[in-house]
């Protein structure tokens, strides 16, 4: 990258690959990812975005390469809480309701500043149902419930891993509409997604992933 | 921005399964069920004879209460794999070890406890003397905690695999061999009014080491499980 | 943590390189296995002495005590290899550890099946729960559950870790286990019956014991080698040097 840069970005890879039977899942990455920067994952199905994400997060081990945060190796106790994942799975327990679901996230991460459970579950569209048990909402709303835990916890990196699927065009805007603000206030983001992404702060950076 | 302190992040963990443990209440009365079944089948295999029943009642109660303890093991992790509550808990700034400890510790109170409760009643259907029960209770207080834990880190383990139940129960054996020993010695040495407060002490080193091993092994194999 | 651990076991760990070492090793340690324990069993079987209190039943003991001893042996090496494995990652120490387990459990079994045939002259039952077969049974449950976590897995590189992780619980789990059967006997018991008594044991009876012993512990080391190798092969299937080997199987 550019050699102007004097702060050592958020994340770097440098030749990150994965391999699972021994069978490389992804060819050797190279990139940056600053603060304020939003990154999209590309790639077929299969291409393995969903595993970098996921090592990225810490949940699968680095196959080989470097991973390096804010210029120091990545290490599950330097970041922890610091990245947030949100994969295909919303991590969301069905019998509670997402006000309580909200709760025991924070109460594991701490809130974000200037952001309280009720105003944020009427703003993301889940207004009326936060008593409701997550079990009973639909597919979309489900997925607004995780997207709240996700606005609602400090944190400075987001791997979201599909964010669009299942949400109707609002939602979709509404995605956008929280990237932005997270990458405005000083965050970062890596998306995966197969469809086309409408992102209004700028062009994003690319990524792409060949199987 | 600053993190929660450790006290409120177990609260939480506590609170959340506890509340789910509430919302579906019934399944709580399966063990207990379970375990009474079990009881009362002896006599009907055994003959009702007061000396055969006394004799073996304290063994027929520890291990009735392992056996419904061990049905109840495999759902420990099962609903947070699905739902990728795991995960999220395993990415959450907090040591993993202590929240899982508080995981345990939850599903200790909803089945093991329980068990504990009516385990008088099961002994009483068996004849055991009421002098020996504080001796069982006391016993059952200290080994179903170990069980629970050392079944944690087993069940850790297998999360990645399908039909965990069967290798479950192989993989526990072995490690419960010296719990089900020292609890049933200590009531059978009760029963003979022999001293029992080695066998309890045996018990309660061995709680110990768990409760400081077991979450730190639990989350080193949930880790390797995730890992794929 | 020393740096000059991982390293050396890496170079002595990559695949190809065992490949050819156990290779080559393989066939001598069968062949010394084989002769070995021919020697001892005629040494036991025929020229030791009929002992004055059990008669012929105790020759039974050139078979049982040495499978004893290795399947604790066994268990043993399994339980470092899996620490190499979960520590470094190696996956060499995987496949030996893995490889490990079934061989462990056969000795085991053996153990457990000489120890109820003997017991059935000595006293007379086929079955006691006597402390040390009672350990062994537990021992033989351990390697099962290694073997059946390990074959639950779908990637068999996690299953290796899981059943790894699992083989070191194990190992602390072996003293305790033995202490408690220990004290659960006295309890139940008053007195164990001394399986070999405190007797010191002639020359005569002695060396087949030792050969015998000598004779499993090659016998382990080439059907680990045996194993690991097809195991290697299969693990990498995709690699140049297991090509290579294919290509020249063919050209044959």
């Amino acid at each position: 990258m550019t050699a102007a840069r004097t702060v050592a970005p958020l994340l770097e890879a440098r030749a990150v690959s994965f391999h699972r039977q021994d069978e490389p899942v992804f060819v050797p990455l190279d990139f940056q990812l600053h603060t304020g920067e939003l990154a999209l994952v590309e790639g077929d199905n299969g291409s393995g975005k969903t595993t970098l994400l996921r090592m990225l997060a810490g949940l699968l081990h680095l196959g080989a390469g470097e991973l390096l945060w804010r210029g120091e190796a990545l290490q599950r106790d330097l970041c922890a809480g610091d990245i947030l994942f949100l994969g295909h799975q919303l991590g969301l327990k069905a019998d509670l309701s997402p006000r309580e679901n909200l709760r025991v996230a924070t109460g594991l991460h701490g809130t974000r500043d200037g952001t309280d459970i009720a105003s944020l579950l009427a703003e993301i569209g889940l207004r009326g149902y936060e008593d409701e048990p997550v079990r009973r909402l639909s597919a979309g709303q489900k997925k607004r419930a995780a997207l709240a835990r996700l606005a609602m916890l400090p944190a400075t990196l987001w791997l979201l891993d599909e964010p669009y699927a299942n949400l109707d065009r609002a939602g979709i805007a509404l995605v956008n509409d929280m990237l932005e603000r997270h990458t405005g206030a000083g965050g970062a983001a890596m998306v995966t997604s197969h469809g086309m992404v409408s992102f209004h702060g700028g062009e994003p950076r690319r990524i792409r992933m060949h199987g | 921005m600053s993190r929660p302190s450790l006290t409120t992040a177990c609260a939480a963990m506590l609170r959340r399964d506890l509340t789910l443990a509430w919302r579906r209440r019934g399944d709580i009365a399966m063990p207990v069920l379970y375990a009474l079944i079990v009881t009362m089948l002896f006599p009907f295999a055994l003959g009702p004879e007061d000396t055969l029943l006394q004799r073996i009642a304290g063994g027929v109660v520890l291990v009735t209460v392992l056996l419904a303890m061990l049905l109840a093991l495999d759902a420990m992790f099962a609903s947070d794999i699905e739902d990728g509550s795991l995960e999220q808990l395993v990415l959450a700034p907090q040591p993993l070890a202590l929240m899982l400890g508080m995981k345990i510790l939850a599903h200790w109170l909803t089945i093991a406890l329980p068990l504990i409760v009516i385990s008088p009643l099961m002994a009483a259907l068996l004849h055991l003397p009421a002098p020996v029960i504080p001796v069982l209770l006391l016993a059952l207080l200290l080994a179903t905690p170990l069980l629970s834990l050392l079944g944690a880190v087993l069940v850790a383990l297998t999360v990645g695999t399908r039909r965990s139940g069967m290798l479950l129960a192989l993989m526990l054996l072995p490690l419960c061999v010296p719990a089900v020993i020292f609890a049933a010695g200590a009531v059978a040495a009760a029963q003979q009014g022999l001293p029992w407060l080695a066998p309890i002490s045996w018990l309660g080193a061995a709680l110990v080491l768990a409760v400081v091993l077991a979450p730190l092994a639990c989350a080193a194999a949930l880790r390797i499980a995730l890992d794929s | 943590m020393a740096n000059w651990i991982p390293l050396w076991l890496h170079r002595l760990s990559s695949p190809p390189t065992f490949y050819r070492f156990a290779g080559t090793l393989q066939p001598w340690a069968m062949t010394l296995a084989l002769l070995l324990g021919a020697i001892a069993l005629y040494g036991g079987l025929v020229l030791a002495p009929a002992d004055y209190q059990q008669g012929d039943a105790y020759r039974i003991i050139f078979i049982h005590v040495p499978s004893a001893w290795m399947s604790m042996f066994i268990y043993a090496v399994m339980g470092v290899a899996s620490f190499i494995a979960l520590v470094w990652r190696i996956k060499l120490a995987e496949v030996v550890a893995m490889e490990s387990a079934p061989i462990g459990a056969a000795f085991t079994f053996i153990t457990l099946v000489t120890g109820s045939l003997w017991g059935k002259p000595m006293w007379g039952t086929w079955w006691t729960w006597d402390a040390r077969l009672t350990s062994e049974l537990v021992l033989l449950f351990l390697f099962l559950g290694v073997i059946g976590l390990y074959r639950a897995f779908e990637d068999r590189r996690q299953g290796a870790r899981a059943a790894a992780f699992l083989a070191i619980i194990g190992i602390i789990n072996v003293p305790i286990v033995h202490f408690s059967v220990n004290w659960w006997n006295t309890l139940h018991q008053g007195s164990t019956v001394n399986v070999f008594g405190q007797s010191k044991m002639s020359w005569d009876m002695l060396w087949p014991l030792l050969t015998m012993t000598l004779a499993t512990k090659f016998y382990y080391a080439a059907s680990l080698f045996r194993r690991a190798r097809t195991d290697l092969l299969a693990l990498e299937g995709g690699k140049d040097w297991v090509r290579q080997i294919a290509q020249d199987e063919d050209a044959r």
